[in-house]
């Protein structure tokens, strides 16, 4: 029974790691191209969530539609925030850039929860079944779903930074930002791609969660979730932010199994990655993929 | 102490005495006494909703104080300054409900607790610093409140704690007007340490480790230490703002102290200017008079048809927020020295008028 349900724990925190990983690997998108530390990326998945159920309920769209709108809307959302609220902020002090995420993230939750209640709204029905019997565990059709989406991300953001012009536009400037302008690359475009399509997994990632579990305010906790997931893998490092997110779904559901089965303090899901990221920043501030940071005087 | 009778036109200092006065000029010093004369009269000039709101903006003036100190002078950012306001109210009234510590003692038993707090959990300041910095702060906030949730024998768990009104000699300080003159107490021997603090050695270390900690270190100031000593000190006023808080509305509860709070404080030192000792008290100021004036507004526009358009007067608990997370985008963006820098501007402005060259 107890090994039962630590099995079906450790698939929920695989499916759910995999999550923090696409999320994580939006966050890191945006350190990397613009050193932006962004603690709205929450709000982002919010705002997604919110605008696809908005065309599903209201509009009554059918899915693959309010999808595709929600995406376009997220892309033009991503980069007017960089425009309007970002740009103006280049070259000031780390502590307003933080600032002036923070409170992007209030205002946007605060909007949220005025448009649309406080209270969680379930998702439209997409799937008919609701779950699959895979090797005898019983995985809800939507987990299954949700860590396709997830992989599937995960493999076009390697194509699309291996392949891409754009995408090769954007690693140059991460690397060096003075020797990409020099070549002929836009870093404004560059920035502001970055945000764009910062905004769009995270919408993506936030229909997702929202069809797990419905929609509330609670998503956004998503972007608090992240810290520890890119702090585990290294700020700037993409592979570490998808095995940093996986790591943290893992852990925090072993935890979980940990305090039903013994401890019995609970809210060990929710606390377990924040013991785990001060113990990481303690032993090693730059995680496990990032770049130190080596300074000269 | 030297005076001057008249402000300068710019920094015209020229012995170490009138580099350390506290006051520039005797025209500040006279509105300074001018300003602690109003606010002790304010009890008979003002009916008591805005004695409570002056209270408010008392305590949070004090925290937003010692977390100014903490990211404006020092440069260490901290997004955890809720959890020390918290456990300043939780100590101040677990040492009087279990120990029996008068209430005028466990006030500042409480601070100097929250302070050793602290030190405690400035130790990874030793080790990390910037955004880093930010990202651990914002770890031990959710693992304090945790701990604020689980440890019934100090908070009470979910009950909440209560917290006895102050009391001296068999005087009781359980009205606003009365509270009042506690709070104005404590704001003005708060004020008067930190600035007294800044212009001593370490007050000085502070700023040299926030502009520039290498060349800090190579002058020989040990930033372990003052980076650590910072966290304590902050946390010192945050616990003192937070026991007042707390023998304020007799009742402390777990929930309160989250990370909104903590970012309350972070934009009251925003929207006053970082590192200005004055400026923390325009922000406290500031904030706590926003939320009333979204208020108002939405007041004046109730029963027009924005109001029936949006819903209005249903949805006062989101403008207000959503106004904070705006007004700290705006000032970040157009003001992003701060009220005291306006403030200064605007002195200036009167000063050399009319020929400001």
């Amino acid at each position: 029974m107890a090994l039962d349900f630590l099995i079906q724990l450790l698939v929920n925190g695989f499916i759910i790691g995999l999550l923090y990983g696409v999320v994580a690997m939006a966050f890191v998108l945006i350190y990397k191209s613009s050193l932006v530390v962004n603690f709205a990326q929450g709000e982002f998945l919010l705002i997604g969530a919110w605008a696809c159920w908005w065309l599903l309920a209201k509009f009554s769209l059918p899915f693959y539609l309010a999808f595709i709108f929600t995406l376009v809307f997220m892309t033009i959302f991503g980069i007017l925030i960089q425009l309007i609220i970002l740009r103006p902020l280049i070259g000031e002090p780390i502590i307003s850039i933080i600032m002036v995420t923070i409170g992007l993230s209030i205002f946007f939750q605060a909007l949220m929860n005025w448009m649309f209640g406080v209270f969680v709204e379930p998702f439209p029905k997409i799937f008919s079944t609701e779950s699959v019997n895979l090797l005898g565990l019983e995985v809800q059709t939507v987990y299954i779903m949700s860590g396709l989406i997830s992989l599937l991300i995960m493999i076009s953001f390697a194509i699309f930074f291996k392949k891409s012009r754009l995408g090769l536009a954007m690693r140059a400037t991460a690397f060096d930002q003075q020797a990409a302008q020099s070549l002929g690359v836009s870093v404004k475009q560059v920035f502001s791609a970055a945000w764009g399509i910062s905004a769009i997994v995270s919408a993506v990632a936030g229909i997702v969660f929202g069809i797990v579990n419905g929609i509330s305010s609670g998503i956004a906790f998503m972007g608090i979730k992240v810290f520890p997931a890119v702090i585990l893998g290294g700020l700037d490092s993409v592979l570490g932010a998808i095995l940093g997110g996986l790591v943290i779904g893992l852990l925090e559901h072993f935890a979980h199994y940990l305090d039903v089965q013994y401890l019995n303090v609970g809210n060990m899901i929710r606390i377990a990655p924040f013991y785990v990221l001060l113990i990481i920043l303690m032993i090693k501030p730059y995680g496990f993929f990032g770049t130190k940071d080596i300074e000269r005087v | 102490m030297s005076i001057k009778k008249f402000r300068p036109c710019g920094d015209f200092r020229t012995s170490y005495s009138s580099d350390m006065s506290l006051f520039q000029d005797k025209g500040s010093f006279y509105l300074t006494l001018f300003g602690i004369f109003l606010l002790l009269i304010a009890p008979l000039l003002f009916d008591s909703y805005i004695i409570s709101l002056l209270i408010y903006i008392g305590f949070y003036g004090i925290a937003a104080l010692g977390l100014n100190l903490l990211v404006g002078c020092t440069g260490q950012i901290s997004v955890g300054h809720a959890v020390f306001f918290g456990f300043g109210a939780f100590a101040s009234a677990w040492l009087s409900n279990k120990f029996f510590f008068p209430v005028w003692i466990s006030i500042p038993t409480a601070a100097i607790m929250t302070a050793f707090v602290g030190l405690i959990f400035g130790i990874p300041a030793a080790r990390v610093k910037g955004l880093y910095l930010a990202i651990a702060t914002l770890a031990a906030q959710f693992i304090m409140e945790d701990f604020f949730s689980r440890a019934s024998w100090f908070t009470g768990g979910v009950d909440g704690a209560s917290a006895e009104p102050l009391k001296i000699f068999g005087f009781y300080f359980d009205t606003d007007e009365k509270y009042f003159y506690v709070v104005l107490f404590w704001l003005i021997i708060s004020f008067l340490m930190v600035s007294n603090l800044m212009r001593t050695r370490d007050g000085r270390a502070f700023l040299a480790v926030r502009d520039h900690y290498l060349s800090a270190e190579m002058m020989g100031i040990n930033l372990t230490k003052y980076r650590i000593l910072s966290f304590g000190i902050s946390s010192l006023f945050a616990g003192l703002g937070g026991a007042l808080y707390g023998h304020y509305l007799n009742f402390v509860s777990i929930e309160e102290f989250n990370i909104q709070l903590s970012i309350f404080f972070l934009a009251m030192i925003i929207i006053g200017g970082l590192g200005s000792i004055r400026g923390s008290l325009m922000g406290a100021a500031f904030m706590v008079l926003l939320p009333e004036v979204m208020d108002a507004l939405t007041r004046l526009l109730s029963d027009t048809s924005i109001d029936q358009a949006l819903s209005l007067s249903s949805a006062i608990p989101f403008i207000k927020e959503a106004s904070i997370g705006l007004v700290i985008i705006l000032f970040l963006i157009f003001e992003p020295n701060g009220l005291a820098y306006r403030w200064g501007q605007i002195r200036a402005w009167f000063k050399l008028y009319p020929f400001s060259y």
